[in-house]
């Protein structure tokens, strides 16, 4: 029989320290849903989601059961949708509620795809998309959008770049007597992957299978424990430590995936390595980088604790797991860990270091609430320096900044449940991006690009 | 299919029958028990062959988990492959 500390050490992970899986998501093409009537492409939509995913809550539900491992959500990603409403001329938002009424089905926590890829431009229906995100998001509960802005191939569209800047206030304003969540929604990135099961950012790319599944782990309270017990480990044996804590932790996505896959006749697609942090305490990456040795997160010396983390992160989650895909790394939103939250209310963790941070971990400005005031062309420069990060690093890169309509730096949004409560962020916005945001055009591709 | 009934907590009179006597109603086949003490808990673990249960996994996991709350014990009853699959290459 397997030996009882092993058994002891995993009940452990799972009642103590909050090791879970994150989601099982659901990746469904859409590609044969679009019509030119959008009348009929909107039912063909709901009835491919809930034919294909009308199983995956109870499914989940029974994993988690005879396995006795926490499954947080189960979550559905589509074809961008802007692929599929270029079909038809009609107004993008009716494919949101179509979406909205399929998720109310299936009993699913999101559905993500709400999107448009105009890395290098804009093609027939997704200008009419991004127009339609802010009404979109704050007519439907569960939908999540997002925007791939540029590329390390194709350079970065400022175009869209400027939309977007103004497509996140106008997101902001709409919602703004919700604390603003249609923000939370929206996400905008650099080098989007199509296998993402993470929202905001998740969609299913053009290059998957029909369905597919694909799983998120979690596990920063985990990692955390398990250094804890190291205090006076040099770094390199830390490292190893989360090497192996981070192997475990991806061996029980792997096992879930692969079930979900065989019950629900779906191909397993990808475990993204990724350590979530909820605003649960015990559950926070900021936590990890404080156990490493750091007084606070957002000091000196975290973007290297920081890189050092998510490495070792994916060293050891890469060989439990047959297809590694997704985002992949640590996330750093900071409205949901509860240590990135106590940082940023000290005035400790600010948003330049947060930029810095983004250049070695995943993903991106996650989760930032920003004073309401803050121009569109602020939050466009916000973007472009994001995405400019992530082109020349060819990595994903994303920005999920939440402008806190009639609120200032300092004061509090709270959203709840995962999303937890995001303390208002400095952004310099004394002397203006204007000009070169209004320029316009296309950054070009980097010569990072050129590796043929 | 097998399964591991884990039992923690305080050690008392009777767990081990107790937690038997959920496995005979529910017609699970013991297959091997260990028990120990660590950190001042007592601990017992269960293999258990569930192929011929006489009623769904759900409900004799929820047996379990009911006579747990009775006695104060955390009882869980998991597949063995989750185990397997992450302490074992």
């Amino acid at each position: 029989m397997i030996n009882i500390n092993d058994i002891m050490e995993t009940i452990n992970m799972i009642s103590e320290e909050n090791l879970d899986i994150r989601t099982v998501t659901m990746g469904i093409s859409l590609l044969d849903c679009a019509d030119s009537d959008a009348n009929r492409a909107c039912e063909k939509i709901y009835d491919k989601i809930t034919r294909l995913a009308g199983n995956l809550v109870k499914t989940g539900e029974d994993i988690e059961s005879q396995y006795g491992i926490p499954i947080i959500n189960k979550r559905i990603s589509v074809t961008p949708i802007a692929m599929i409403a270029a079909a038809s001329k009609a107004d993008p938002v009716m494919y949101a509620k179509a979406l909205q009424k399929a998720a109310d089905a299936t009993g699913v926590n999101f559905i993500g795809g709400y999107s448009a890829l105009v890395h290098k431009g804009f093609s027939a229906g997704d200008e009419a998309l991004i127009r339609s995100i802010p009404e979109a998001l704050s007519l439907t509960d569960n939908i999540c959008s997002s925007v791939n802005i540029g590329s390390t191939k194709a350079g970065i569209n400022m175009d869209a770049v400027k939309l977007m800047g103004q497509i996140v206030r106008r997101t902001a304003e709409i919602t703004a007597d919700r604390d603003c969540i249609g923000c939370a929604k929206l996400v905008v990135f650099c080098n989007a992957v199509e296998d993402n099961p993470f929202m905001a950012g998740a969609f299913h790319g053009v290059g998957e299978p029909d369905s597919v599944i694909h799983v998120g782990v979690s596990g920063p309270g985990v990692v955390q424990a398990a250094l804890k017990k190291y205090p006076d480990a040099d770094l390199g044996q830390l490292a190893e430590i989360i090497k192996r804590t981070a192997f475990k932790i991806t061996r029980m996505g792997q096992l879930v995936g692969s079930e979900a896959s065989k019950r629900l006749g779906v191909p397993f697609g990808i475990v993204d390595l990724s350590l979530a942090p909820t605003p649960a305490v015990g559950d926070s990456v900021a936590h990890i980088l404080e156990e490493m040795g750091l007084e606070t997160c957002g000091i000196h010396g975290t973007t290297a604790a920081l890189a050092m983390l998510n490495d070792a992160v994916k060293k050891g989650g890469v060989m439990a797991s047959s297809y590694v895909g997704g985002l992949s790394g640590a996330f750093i939103p900071v409205s949901e860990d509860a240590g990135m939250i106590a940082a940023a209310k000290s005035g400790d963790l600010e948003l330049s270091k947060l930029e810095a941070m983004t250049a070695v971990c995943s993903v991106g400005l996650d989760m930032i609430a920003i004073p309401g005031e803050t121009p569109a062309e602020v939050i466009s420069a916000i973007i472009a320096d994001e995405a400019a990060i992530g082109m020349v690093n060819s990595k994903t890169t994303a920005v999920r900044v939440i402008p806190a309509i009639g609120k200032k730096a300092g004061e509090t949004l709270e959203f709840g449940g995962l999303l937890g409560s995001g303390p208002i962020m400095n952004v310099n916005s004394v002397k203006s991006p204007k000009k070169f945001i209004d320029r316009a055009g296309r950054i070009p591709a980097p010569l990072q690009s050129l590796k043929n | 299919m097998k399964t591991i009934v884990s039992v923690i907590g305080k050690d008392a009179v009777g767990i081990i029958s107790k937690v038997s006597a959920i496995c005979f109603e529910c017609n699970a086949n013991i297959v091997d028990i260990t028990q120990s003490v660590l950190q001042d808990m007592f601990v017992m673990v269960m293999l258990t062959e569930i192929k011929d249960l006489n009623c769904s996994f759900t409900d004799f996991s929820e047996k379990m988990k009911q006579l747990g709350k009775e006695n104060n014990l955390d009882i869980r009853v998991m597949h063995e492959d989750i185990f397997n699959s992450m302490h074992r290459i």
